[in-house]
């Protein structure tokens, strides 16, 4: 392997600096004691931080975010983990019509698609349901966990589950003690990506949530048009925290260069 | 593998769409069923006192096309989205060449710090660009400090540019980075002791291979910037709109939902159809570099 020039080095500095310039800045600014955007030179303090918590609309949508991020990546799991062992296992006829529906919501743009929830939902007298933004949600992030539940299916060996038929365990049996350990660190890596991707959606929410199921990136996105102060920043680089310490778990769990860039089926 | 799939474990007939029936509910009621209505929605036409009237006919659309001011905001996303996938393919690809070269744990390393933004969200993003761009933010700051007079950055083309190629970035890079490792390096170890040029050993091997890769992120970035909304809502501002932020203030400020339905089904088209003209190229390239 031939190694990198000088140039090439100097270009790689500068895209990464570029690539983390705004989001290290935010983390420095979020410790400002000053009242306006400006580095903690003059004397780092946390009463942005402190802030936070004293606006109960935004404690409130971060609740919102967690439960809703929560439970859909939970229900997403619980729908693509049977639709990935059918897609991965068994050839059968709508097979790739159903393949495509699945992961259709990668290609809509999720600006149409928060439009089309917002019309269904009026249309179906739903506007404002919890319930109903969680199932929104799922749809939208089940396409990553199916990927994830593809790759691990066909990537089991066969041959010790055909082993442990061959001596009799019945097929609930060579599921739960074979099929599943096998496929469970893609399982959960596909949990924690889908729980990541709900608690940072914005495009979608920002249509079907109302002011009580307002989540965390749509009360930002809201009050950072209507002005910018420090809290944002805050606000920021906690959630830039709650991300990292979700992207270290996964790592440990698949490998966080396997997630991004992704093992195509 | 599909021999596999199938000569082992003989499933009922029936087993593979139970499997999927929970999927296949929730893809149906929540993708086809709201696009159908949406698509039915930009049929209907609006009015101030009554609001949406149940008319179906095209005029939406024709006042779309016909009208100057929707047209610029559909050309406006367009060369923005174009200008932001040209520079993502000038920065990611040589990126992801660097990186592919670097030795093994400075590549992992590096490879984290360029993708991992993808997964913060895009709110926090688009805030620290507003921050560093503001007319009070901290590059005029510094610009103040050295002396120089301020610059207007914020609400600006330039800004949404700037920060869609900086959320954009990795789409391009991952691609181009998966082509690369597919490249067998001895060819061009072989190239270049066979006396040929960097600039040879650039053109004729590693161009040809990388060029799907940088296809196929320009298709993503394409899509993706032009159906974004939270950049061009943060940093466009009010009056420099875009296809999202336009349907976002149809739909929640001028209320009329028949309107921005159909601007949303046109951005929803053009979208299929650059992925599917991509998807085409790709086949293609694919199969004459096989065949």
């Amino acid at each position: 392997m031939r190694r990198n020039g000088p140039i090439a080095l100097l270009f790689h500095t500068l895209v990464v600096s570029f690539v983390l310039a705004p989001l290290v800045l935010v983390c420095l600014v979020a410790f400002t004691a000053q009242d306006t955007l400006s580095l903690p030179f003059a004397g780092a303090s946390l009463r942005w931080f402190k802030a936070v918590f004293d606006h109960p609309d935004f404690l409130q949508s971060f609740y919102n975010s967690l439960q809703l991020a929560l439970l859909s990546a939970t229900l997403s799991v619980c729908i693509a983990l049977p639709a990935g062992l059918a897609l991965g296992r068994y050839r059968f006829p709508g097979r790739d019509a159903l393949n495509g529906l699945f992961l259709s919501p990668l290609i809509i743009p999720s600006l149409v698609l928060g439009v089309a929830f917002m019309r269904m939902f009026s249309v179906m007298g739903i506007s404002g349901s919890f319930f109903w933004l969680v199932i929104a949600h799922t749809v939208v992030i089940t396409p990553y966990v199916l990927r994830m539940v593809l790759a691990a299916v066909m990537g089991i060996d066969r041959s010790s589950e055909q082993a442990a038929q061959s001596l009799g365990a019945g097929p609930w049996t060579v599921f739960r003690r074979i099929t599943l350990p096998a496929i469970l660190p893609g399982l959960s890596g596909g949990w924690m990506l889908a729980f990541i991707n709900s608690f940072d959606e914005l495009t979608m929410s920002i249509f079907v949530t109302t002011p009580a199921t307002v989540t965390l990136p749509v009360r930002m996105y809201m009050y950072a048009t209507e002005s910018i102060d420090p809290m944002m920043a805050s606000v920021s680089a906690l959630m830039i925290l709650i991300t990292g310490g979700a992207m270290l778990i996964l790592d440990r769990l698949y490998g966080l260069d396997r997630i991004l860039i992704g093992e195509r089926v | 593998m599909s021999e596999r799939a199938s000569s082992n474990l003989k499933p009922k007939r029936s087993l593979p769409y139970l499997l999927t029936a929970p999927a296949t509910l929730l893809f149906v009621t929540m993708v086809l069923v709201p696009l159908l209505l949406t698509a039915l929605l930009a049929l209907n036409s609006y009015d101030d006192s009554v609001g949406i009237k149940s008319t179906y006919d095209l005029h939406n659309y024709l006042a779309i096309f016909g009208d100057d001011y929707y047209l610029r905001i559909f050309w406006r996303t367009f060369w923005i989205a174009g200008l932001t996938t040209l520079i993502c393919i000038v920065v990611g690809a040589p990126e992801a060449y660097v990186l592919s070269r670097m030795g093994r744990k400075w590549r992992a390393f590096f490879l984290i710090v360029i993708l991992a933004p993808l997964l913060v969200s895009v709110v926090v993003r688009a805030f620290g660009w507003s921050m560093l761009l503001s007319a009070d933010g901290l590059i005029n700051h510094a610009l103040q400090a050295l002396g120089m007079a301020p610059v207007k950055m914020l609400y600006t083309s330039g800004a949404i540019v700037v920060a869609l190629v900086h959320v954009m970035l990795p789409f391009m890079v991952i691609p181009v980075w998966t082509a690369l490792q597919r490249l067998d390096p001895t060819v061009e170890h072989a190239a270049l002791s066979l006396n040929a040029s960097q600039a040879t050993v650039l053109r004729r091997i590693l161009l040809p291979q990388v060029a799907p890769g940088v296809l196929s992120g320009s298709l993503i970035v394409f899509g993706l910037s032009a159906s974004a909304f939270a950049i061009p809502g943060l940093l466009g501002g009010r009056r420099l709109k875009m296809v999202a932020t336009t349907v976002y203030d149809e739909f929640l400020g001028s209320l009329n939902w028949p309107l921005g339905a159909s601007i949303a089904i046109v951005l929803l088209v053009a979208n299929l159809i650059i992925m599917m003209t991509y998807n085409r190229i790709l086949e293609r390239r694919y199969s004459k570099t096989l065949g």
